[in-house]
């Protein structure tokens, strides 16, 4: 399991340098002057002489390949430069509302799972009765409405016409809540489809046949050998969902005033404040790889013949 | 989804024609991407008001009999704006989609042709762009070309390319050790013209039934950054950008910010059903696979 593990952080470095490399690239090769950004938002008039200091404080006229390494080096010391804007080092400032973000998507996902798994095994339970149907239309749903606008929907009924819930802010339990529903709703029906498809098709493996010729209970079969096996294909989605979710909390984080980093990012992208922009990417990308890393290590805890093959190979 | 899957079938196995055999949800969502599609191509003829007319006076009118639905905090007609703001967003997501398809045929295409090292370096390549969340990439890259909906349009391209790209390389592979493409070799070929007349047109077709499953996902992330404020900018109709206006007014017009999402929905919905039961049609296998 430590090999697997150890093979599977190696082969992240390859990747997160890859992924560097378009971060920095996309913005030299990008049809903007960072520079004349930079005096725009100093509010330095952009005359020759400051646009060529800019240039050389910046680095810019320095070989490309120079400046990547220069830019790389700093940003492995944690240094993601100073934002243009707020003249002020970015690192603190994402750090400052990557907690929001990181609350409210981690609290979708786990949402996420906690719905979609009694949700999955209900409809597989009763298969194509009123359970199955209200699963589907849930699905249905899911797939087709906008984040965004369903959290808005959520605030009229809840905040409008209930009164039952703040509409905006952070702080309380009940500020979380239309948050997370409006995050992870998407998420929350695929994986129900999904788990009720993989439930029904390990139903009827044969083991299962066997398990229930045994004379073990309904309940039995489903847990220990419907359930084990179905959640596998549930597990590896759920990496894919952390992108979804990581996503969706980054809309929806303006609909309800959440104070994260999707709109520090957005006021970003208005300003053309690059620095902010690149850390803010880098640090999502990491996030999105270090779950996809955990997701790998728990399916091949769930699934020894993973890691058995992984080692072998 | 797996009832359509279910009936497919006896839907094959019938002589009957395309749509008369389709479940009624399916042939519903047809019907509606159908007039979806004409409204937008139509939109001046469809129309009853000027998209863009500001009657202050006759702002923020509840539905009547001259505006069916009511008018926006600039007394523009709310349905008007609903039909124009089609044309942008499918019009967006067919652009997307198109330099979708294309980029991922040249690029997976070229990476299965050519095969070995170039094949290993394309494919890494493309692992790299699937290290970024979708929205984020795309959100990455409208913060570097800037805003606005051609760069919207550009940047959704740029973050699901890699998708497609490897989808392709690995229709191609498949395609290759097929006897037909074994034929043409063997009469001596050349490994272009086996692309070009060989792989590319089966390549397409699936390309093609996958592409419409993702018409409704694509068009959520395009208002989704025209919400935030990063795409269509306003006057223009456009349904995400709409519900961003109507956001001041939720607490006393909540039917502003209603209408455009719930056009949006029934847009993705559709597509999203249609899209199913097209696949479930041309493509039986991807169906029984997709149940999985």
């Amino acid at each position: 399991m430590a090999a697997f593990i150890i093979r599977r952080i190696l082969l992240l470095v390859p990747m997160l340098l890859g992924a560097s490399l378009v971060i920095f690239l996309m913005l030299r090769l990008g049809p903007s002057d960072p520079a004349l950004d930079y005096l725009r938002l100093s509010r330095i008039p952009p005359t020759d002489q400051a646009l060529a200091e800019a240039h050389a404080m910046l680095g810019l006229d320095k070989p490309l390949l120079t400046q990547y390494f220069v830019w790389l080096w700093d940003a492995l010391r944690l240094d993601f430069g100073t934002s243009y804007a707020l003249q002020r080092p970015v690192l603190p400032e994402v750090l400052h509302f990557l907690p929001a973000t990181l609350q409210l998507a981690g609290i979708a996902l786990a949402f996420t799972m906690l719905v979609s798994v009694p949700l999955g095994m209900w409809a597989a339970r009763h298969r194509d009765q009123w359970p199955d149907q209200v699963v589907r239309g849930i699905a249905f749903l899911g797939v087709s409405m906008p984040n965004f606008w369903l959290g808005f929907l959520l605030v009229l009924l809840f905040s409008l016409q209930l009164g039952w819930l703040p509409p905006m802010g952070r702080g309380t339990a009940a500020n979380l809540v239309m948050p997370v529903i409006a995050v992870s709703f998407m998420s929350l029906s695929i994986n129900a489809r999904l788990l009720r498809a993989s439930m029904l098709e390990v139903a009827g493996q044969r083991h299962v046949y066997y398990a229930r010729l045994r004379g073990l209970s309904a309940g039995k079969v489903e847990r220990g050998h419907v359930l084990r096996n179905a959640i596998l294909p549930i597990i590896t989605a759920t990496g894919m969902h952390a992108g979804e979710l990581i996503g969706g909390t980054l809309v929806i984080e303006s609909v309800f005033g959440w104070p994260g980093l999707g709109r520090y990012a957005v006021s970003a992208i208005f300003n053309r404040d690059y620095p902010v922009i690149q850390c803010f990417t880098l640090m999502m990308v990491l996030i999105f790889v270090l779950c996809n890393l955990l997701v790998d290590i728990f399916y091949a805890w769930a699934d020894p013949r993973i890691r058995l093959n992984a080692g072998s190979a | 989804m797996a009832a359509i899957a279910d009936h497919e079938g006896s839907a094959v196995a019938s002589p009957r024609g395309f749509f008369s055999n389709m479940r009624m949800s399916a042939r519903i969502a047809c019907a509606l991407v159908a007039i979806l599609l004409i409204t937008a191509v139509a939109a001046p003829l469809v129309a009853p008001y000027d998209p863009n007319a500001v009657d202050l006076p006759g702002r923020l009118q509840g539905p009547s009999l001259a505006h069916w639905l009511g008018t926006d905090h600039l007394g523009r007609d709310m349905l008007s704006r609903l039909i124009y703001g089609s044309r942008v967003s499918l019009g967006a997501v067919a652009i997307a989609l198109t330099g979708i398809i294309a980029l991922g045929i040249a690029i997976g295409g070229t990476s299965a042709v050519l095969g070995g090292r170039a094949d290993q370096f394309i494919m890494r390549c493309c692992d790299v762009f699937l290290t970024f969340p979708t929205i984020v990439l795309a959100l990455f890259m409208v913060g570097m070309l800037g805003t606005g909906l051609v760069n919207v349009i550009i940047a959704i391209v740029l973050s699901h390319w890699a998708w497609y790209a490897r989808i392709v390389r690995g229709l191609v592979l498949s395609f290759k050790r097929r006897d037909f493409v074994l034929a043409a070799r063997v009469a001596g070929a050349s490994r272009t013209r086996i692309f070009i007349e060989h792989l590319l047109p089966p390549t397409f077709a699936q390309l093609v039934v996958l592409a419409t499953l993702d018409i409704g996902h694509i068009m959520l992330h395009v208002s989704g950054l025209s919400f935030l404020g990063l795409g269509v900018m306003a006057p223009t109709a456009e349904w995400g950008v709409m519900i961003n206006d109507a956001r001041q007014f939720v607490w006393t017009e909540p039917m502003l910010l209603f209408w455009p999402g719930f056009a949006l929905f029934v847009a993705v919905a559709a597509f999203n059903l249609a899209g199913d039961a097209i696949r479930d049609k041309l493509d039986p296998h991807l169906a029984a696979e997709h149940q999985h």
